[in-house]
């Protein structure tokens, strides 16, 4: 009898083993295909781009020569306006997380603000572009200018800035809160000292990676009137801009292969930069979550 | 009740979350420099009343109070009175141990800097440690993470936090509840010597607890559709030994909650 009994477990725990493994099985197939289309990709832009990566095309304008064409309008350009972008919308940002999760106490207003966020983080990026051009451009006069670029990126990343930074701040635990209020701090004292730091690894890996997706933006700026062909650095937040998509996007649609070898070496200096800005953001979460 | 001098005092406390009625019409002296003891079943309302003292209550959005609390004699609930002056003269340990997560150092400090203590923090610090009997254990690593004690050693972080903004009074919600039996006694060793300075409040469901360490007990519990009314106050050794109330007497031997 106990016997009977023991092989039929053995059985049975035999097919779920089985049923472990091809499950484990299906989902490293998911994750080779993931990571091998990526490595394809990248490979296949290395190896058209090899020939173009070197100093001077990162330091010479655009040309109508492809071997002169660099990259070098474009890579100043999309610095200067991430930086912008990054800025602003990490301080709207994080104000409204601030003010949504610390402060808002009517609960059918807050939910409204609330859904409606969400339903922005939605709304295609050309839409940004055209608001970017009415506002920034027109209505504030600031012209088809780094200035404006930035500011229309900051709104295209916005709701997911607001949305992660709330995540973060709700994650600290409301006993922390409560322990501040008990021994007399103000609600500003409580979220400087004590929400804020255990929250700002949190709130800064989502600005970083919603600003990193930011930077392949190419719509909304070419909406927004930014340039195509840039032969100047930008010299103030006032100066006429390319960034790289758009300077990646030019050169693709030009015939000569010349300029499709830049535009691929221009693929690879822009998801160098990403690799920067995503390592940054790493970084910044090692230091600030392992204070203490 | 209480035959010395009553530094808190409710006069028809009532509180609600919405509309439920969580304390029913408790008055209650609590006397000075004394510690008092609140038990009580489940739900019946005592972290409640507790929270009632320091305002703590209020941070509840659905919340509200009608009744007098009296601090000296003073209406806690008057309009010109700030909630976070109250908090800093009386403080509050809570039921799990919730140090920041900061260093040692930093948490019995920050009381005092966010108030705008000029004086010495480091003597201030270590002084509120030794009240908390905590400096032996902690004083070779001021500096390491609050998060890194064990549970004991937090609560009585948490008790050190609290005395470094010198309050007069000093709340405890269960404060033994997430402990085990040394570190229990650990604390209520601290609290005997601290109730010669302070007055404390403490929230119990133990009730040998209640017997070992206060000198007053308020019994309160929920009848039929009243919830949270004080059934029986007095001395400790009275209240344990010879309770007036039969609802006590039911509670204390066992019969009920």
């Amino acid at each position: 009898m106990g016997a009977v009994q023991r092989t039929e477990i053995q059985r049975r725990l035999a097919w779920r083993k089985r049923k472990s493994t091809i499950f484990a099985g299906m989902c490293m197939l998911a994750i080779t295909i993931a990571l091998g289309m990526l490595a394809v990709l990248l490979i296949y832009i290395a190896v058209q781009g090899y020939s173009r990566v070197e100093w001077s095309f990162l330091t010479s304008f655009p040309s109508r020569f492809p071997e002169r064409a660099g990259i070098q309008a474009a890579v100043l350009g999309s610095i200067y306006v991430i930086g912008i972008a990054g800025i602003a919308s990490f301080v709207l940002g994080v104000g409204a997380a601030i003010y949504l999760e610390e402060y808002a106490t009517r609960q059918r207003f807050t939910r409204i603000i609330q859904i409606n966020i969400a339903n922005l983080a939605g709304v295609p990026s050309i839409v940004y572009g055209i608001l970017g051009l009415e506002i920034f451009v027109r209505s504030l006069s600031l012209g088809k200018s780094v200035l404006a670029g930035g500011f229309t990126l900051a709104l295209l990343v916005l709701p997911v800035i607001i949305i992660t930074s709330q995540e973060a701040i709700r994650a600290v635990p409301p006993s922390i809160r409560e322990g501040g209020f008990a021994l007399g701090a103000s609600r500003w004292q409580a979220v400087w000292h004590l929400v804020l730091p255990q929250a700002f690894s949190g709130i800064l890996t989502g600005v970083i990676l919603a600003v990193s997706r930011a930077m392949g933006e190419t719509a909304p700026l070419i909406v927004m009137g930014a340039l195509t062909f840039v032969p100047f650095a930008p010299d103030g937040p006032m100066s006429r801009f390319t960034v790289l998509p758009i300077q990646i996007f030019n050169w693709t649609s030009r015939p000569q292969a010349g300029f499709h070898e830049a535009a691929a070496a221009g693929i690879v200096v822009l998801l160098v930069l990403l690799f920067i800005m995503n390592a940054g953001a790493v970084f910044l979460r090692y230091k600030f979550g392992n204070r203490i | 009740m209480p035959s010395t001098e009553s530094i808190l005092r409710t006069d028809n406390l009532s509180v609600y979350y919405g509309t439920k009625r969580a304390v029913t019409d408790v008055s209650l002296d609590v006397p000075s420099n004394q510690i008092t003891a609140i038990i009580g079943p489940s739900g019946c309302g005592k972290s409640t009343l507790l929270r009632c003292f320091n305002r703590m209550n209020e941070l509840i959005p659905t919340a509200s109070t009608t009744g007098k609390v009296y601090f000296h004699g003073e209406d806690l609930y008057a309009e010109h009175v700030d909630p976070a002056e109250i908090r800093f003269q009386i403080g509050m340990v809570f039921q799990r141990p919730n140090p920041f997560p900061k260093s040692i150092f930093d948490n019995v400090a920050f009381g005092p800097k966010i108030n705008g203590f000029k004086g010495d923090m480091a003597e201030l610090v270590e002084t509120s440690l030794v009240r908390a009997a905590l400096w032996d254990e902690v004083k070779d690593r001021l500096n390491a993470s609050a998060l890194s004690l064990s549970g004991g050693q937090q609560q009585r972080l948490c008790i050190a936090r609290t005395l470094a903004v010198k309050p007069q009074v000093i709340l405890m919600d269960e404060p033994c509840s997430a402990l085990d039996p040394i570190a229990t006694l650990a604390i209520e060793e601290v609290m005997r010597e601290l109730a010669e300075e302070y007055s404390i409040v403490i929230v119990t469901h133990n009730m040998q607890q209640a017997a070992r360490v206060s000198h007053y007990t308020a019994f309160m519990m929920t009848e039929e559709s009243r919830t949270g009314i004080l059934a029986e106050y007095g001395e400790s050794r009275q209240i344990f030994t010879n309770p007036r109330d039969e609802r006590t007497e039911a509670y204390i031997t066992g019969r009920f909650g």
